[in-house]
């Protein structure tokens, strides 16, 4: 295995050259339901490639598949130069898989965790206790080696989990979800540990997510929405491809207030669940003249840099939060 | 080969692990039966007249096996029961992703409930002077034998379930409806002679009725007050042993064209 640390441009030029993992006209449905649409793409080795799209949007479903947990139904995937249908078996020994949903065993210690996976995965005796004590030191978790995994708190247990993964040192890394139900500290330093597997060991990792700041920090996001993937590249080129500021209006009547701002301004704004998206290079001195306009019929205004919360809104014309609470932390200052 | 033997280990011991650490299953599973034959045991003794059988058997006694069987049902039930959120939010998602084959998963299951329900059984087994049963020693060890055999055989059915369904609370239902029924028509309860004809078909056909009679020999090996209207002891045998091995196969089957999500 590969252990230069590759730096993010390298990362994303080998993604060209050395696919881990490539997936080509992949679709699945439920019954009636599809729950993904011939999506397509490829990972380079060494990457940290994240799938961002809201809660239904089909990345569970794609997470599901990577895993080898659900057979696909049509659609080829290669991962780690084996089909992902015939030759599960050639790679399940190399992937490790982070759940949602935690896979530790509640009652049994952390130690005892590691040493079951270890088992299953043909590692045992000597070499397990070396390998389970180190992957525990590195964690930072040595400390709570012989307590039942249930009396660990959130972060710790997400600690577990990944050691658990780690334990026969796949080369490539599947997360889903992996900082849901932690805080913001604990979800900060789950994303270093994962940015250090990579330098360390040259680790492939590929997560999906619903967080913008953890879509942030991937080399590539795929954005998916409805079972699509569409968009794929670099958060800053993604961004940068709206181009200039975004300007977000809220009004009582916000159609009718589009269509006088199109009019007066020679904009071409859209109506985003009941607001008012204007894309535009140097949306600040917009405000001034719209605000100067129709100051009456504004209820508020902002305007910023394109976040990827943008860039959702931007491909596919929804609102990202819109079926779920927009968390405070996530709105633009 | 060794691999398979590693991984069918390691998923054993975690079952036997648990079950050390959950107190209350244990008792459970233990007082229920007990207070079972306790209850009817006592309560159904003046008017429990066997045909056939010789004078001076009662009700207790002929009750004991079928209470055995039915602590090796609870346990082997509870066994199972965790794996229907093991599989969707558990362990068992890590075992499902790992280089194990369904069968071998299936395997490691049946071998801890199994070993889980035989304890129980063996548990129970002291309690035979109460029963008024003298066991000897080769007694004992043919119980434990065919304990073994059933237990195994009651884990395989609870897994075939376990695979085929999604939640918990259909787990409860189809216990209700196959498995006490199973029980309750295996001999257990009361003994196939009296019942009206259906009824003894359907006792018949029952494969449990098999290894509750093998069990109810075993009971009285070398003992000169063996209930004589039990039939023989290799044919009940043989019969409990397929059982056994069918209900693992279906079970591992079941298992393997079972989707994960």
């Amino acid at each position: 295995m590969s252990a230069a640390p590759v730096s993010p441009h390298a990362a994303v030029a080998a993604a060209a050259g050395a696919p881990v993992l490539e997936a080509a006209g992949l679709s699945f449905s439920y019954g009636d339901r599809q729950a993904l649409r011939e999506v397509s793409f490829s990972i380079g080795r060494g990457e940290i490639f994240g799938f961002l799209g809201p809660n239904g949007g089909g990345k569970t479903t794609l997470f599901k598949i990577l895993s080898t947990l659900v057979p696909s139904q049509s659609g080829n995937v290669r991962m780690l130069g084996h089909d992902l249908k015939s030759e599960s078996h050639a790679i399940r020994p190399r992937l490790g898989v982070v759940f949602q949903h935690p896979s530790l065993d509640g009652k049994l210690t952390v130690a005892e965790n590691l040493a079951h996976h270890g088992h299953l995965y043909g590692i045992a005796g000597r070499k397990l206790r070396e390998r389970s004590a180190a992957m525990l030191e590195r964690m930072g978790i040595s400390a709570r080696a012989s307590d039942l995994v249930e009396t660990l708190s959130g972060g710790l247990q997400r600690r577990t989990e990944l050691a658990k993964a780690l334990l026969h040192e796949p080369e490539l890394l599947l997360l889903d979800e992996p900082s849901t139900g932690l805080d913001p500290g604990a979800r900060r330093e789950f994303n270093n540990y994962l940015a250090l597997l990579r330098e360390r060991d040259g680790v492939t990792i590929v997560l999906t997510t619903h967080y913008m700041e953890e879509a942030e920090r991937c080399d590539r996001i795929g954005v998916m929405h409805r079972g699509e993937l569409v968009a794929i590249g670099p958060p800053a080129e993604l961004k940068a491809a709206i181009g200039g500021e975004v300007v977000v209006i809220h009004a009582r009547e916000s159609e009718a207030l589009k269509r006088k701002l199109d009019q007066r301004f020679g904009l071409n704004g859209t109506v985003v669940d009941g607001t008012i998206r204007i894309e535009r290079p140097r949306g600040h001195e917009l405000v001034a003249a719209v605000v100067e306009a129709f100051g009456d019929e504004i209820e508020s205004v902002s305007v910023g840099k394109p976040t990827l919360e943008d860039v959702f809104v931007h491909l596919t014309g929804h609102q990202f939060f819109s079926a779920e609470a927009r968390p405070a932390s996530e709105s633009n200052p | 080969m060794n691999g398979a033997l590693l991984q069918i280990a390691t998923l054993w011991w975690r079952e036997v692990t648990r079950f050390r650490r959950q107190r209350s299953r244990v008792i459970g599973a233990f007082l229920q039966p007990l207070v079972f034959w306790l209850l009817l045991g006592g309560g159904l003794s003046a008017s429990f007249r066997p045909p056939g059988a010789p004078a001076g058997t009662n009700y207790v006694e002929y009750f004991y096996p079928g209470v055995i069987v039915l602590v090796l049902l609870f346990t082997a039930i509870f066994a199972t029961i965790s794996t229907v959120e093991d599989r969707k939010q558990g362990f068992l998602q890590g075992v499902l992703v790992a280089p194990i084959t369904r069968p071998t998963i299936v395997m490691g299951q049946a071998l801890g409930g199994t070993t889980l329900a035989l304890i129980q059984g063996v548990i129970f087994l002291i309690l035979a002077p109460l029963a008024g049963i003298h066991l000897t020693l080769g007694a004992v060890a043919a119980t434990i034998l065919i304990m073994a055999l059933v237990a195994f055989a009651l884990t395989s059915i609870g897994l075939v379930i376990a695979w085929r369904i999604d939640s918990t609370q259909g787990f409860h239902a189809i216990m209700n409806l196959i498995l006490i029924p199973i029980w309750l028509l295996s001999g257990a309860f009361f003994p196939a002679s009296g019942a009206p004809a259906w009824l003894r078909w359907t006792m018949r056909l029952n494969p449990l009725s098999y290894g509750m009679a093998a069990l109810r020999r075993s009971l009285y090996l070398g003992a000169t007050t063996a209930a004589s209207s039990s039939p023989g002891f290799m044919m009940p045998l043989a019969i409990t042993v397929a059982f056994s091995a069918a209900t693992f196969i279906l079970a591992a089957s079941v298992a393997k064209r079972a989707a994960a999500t």
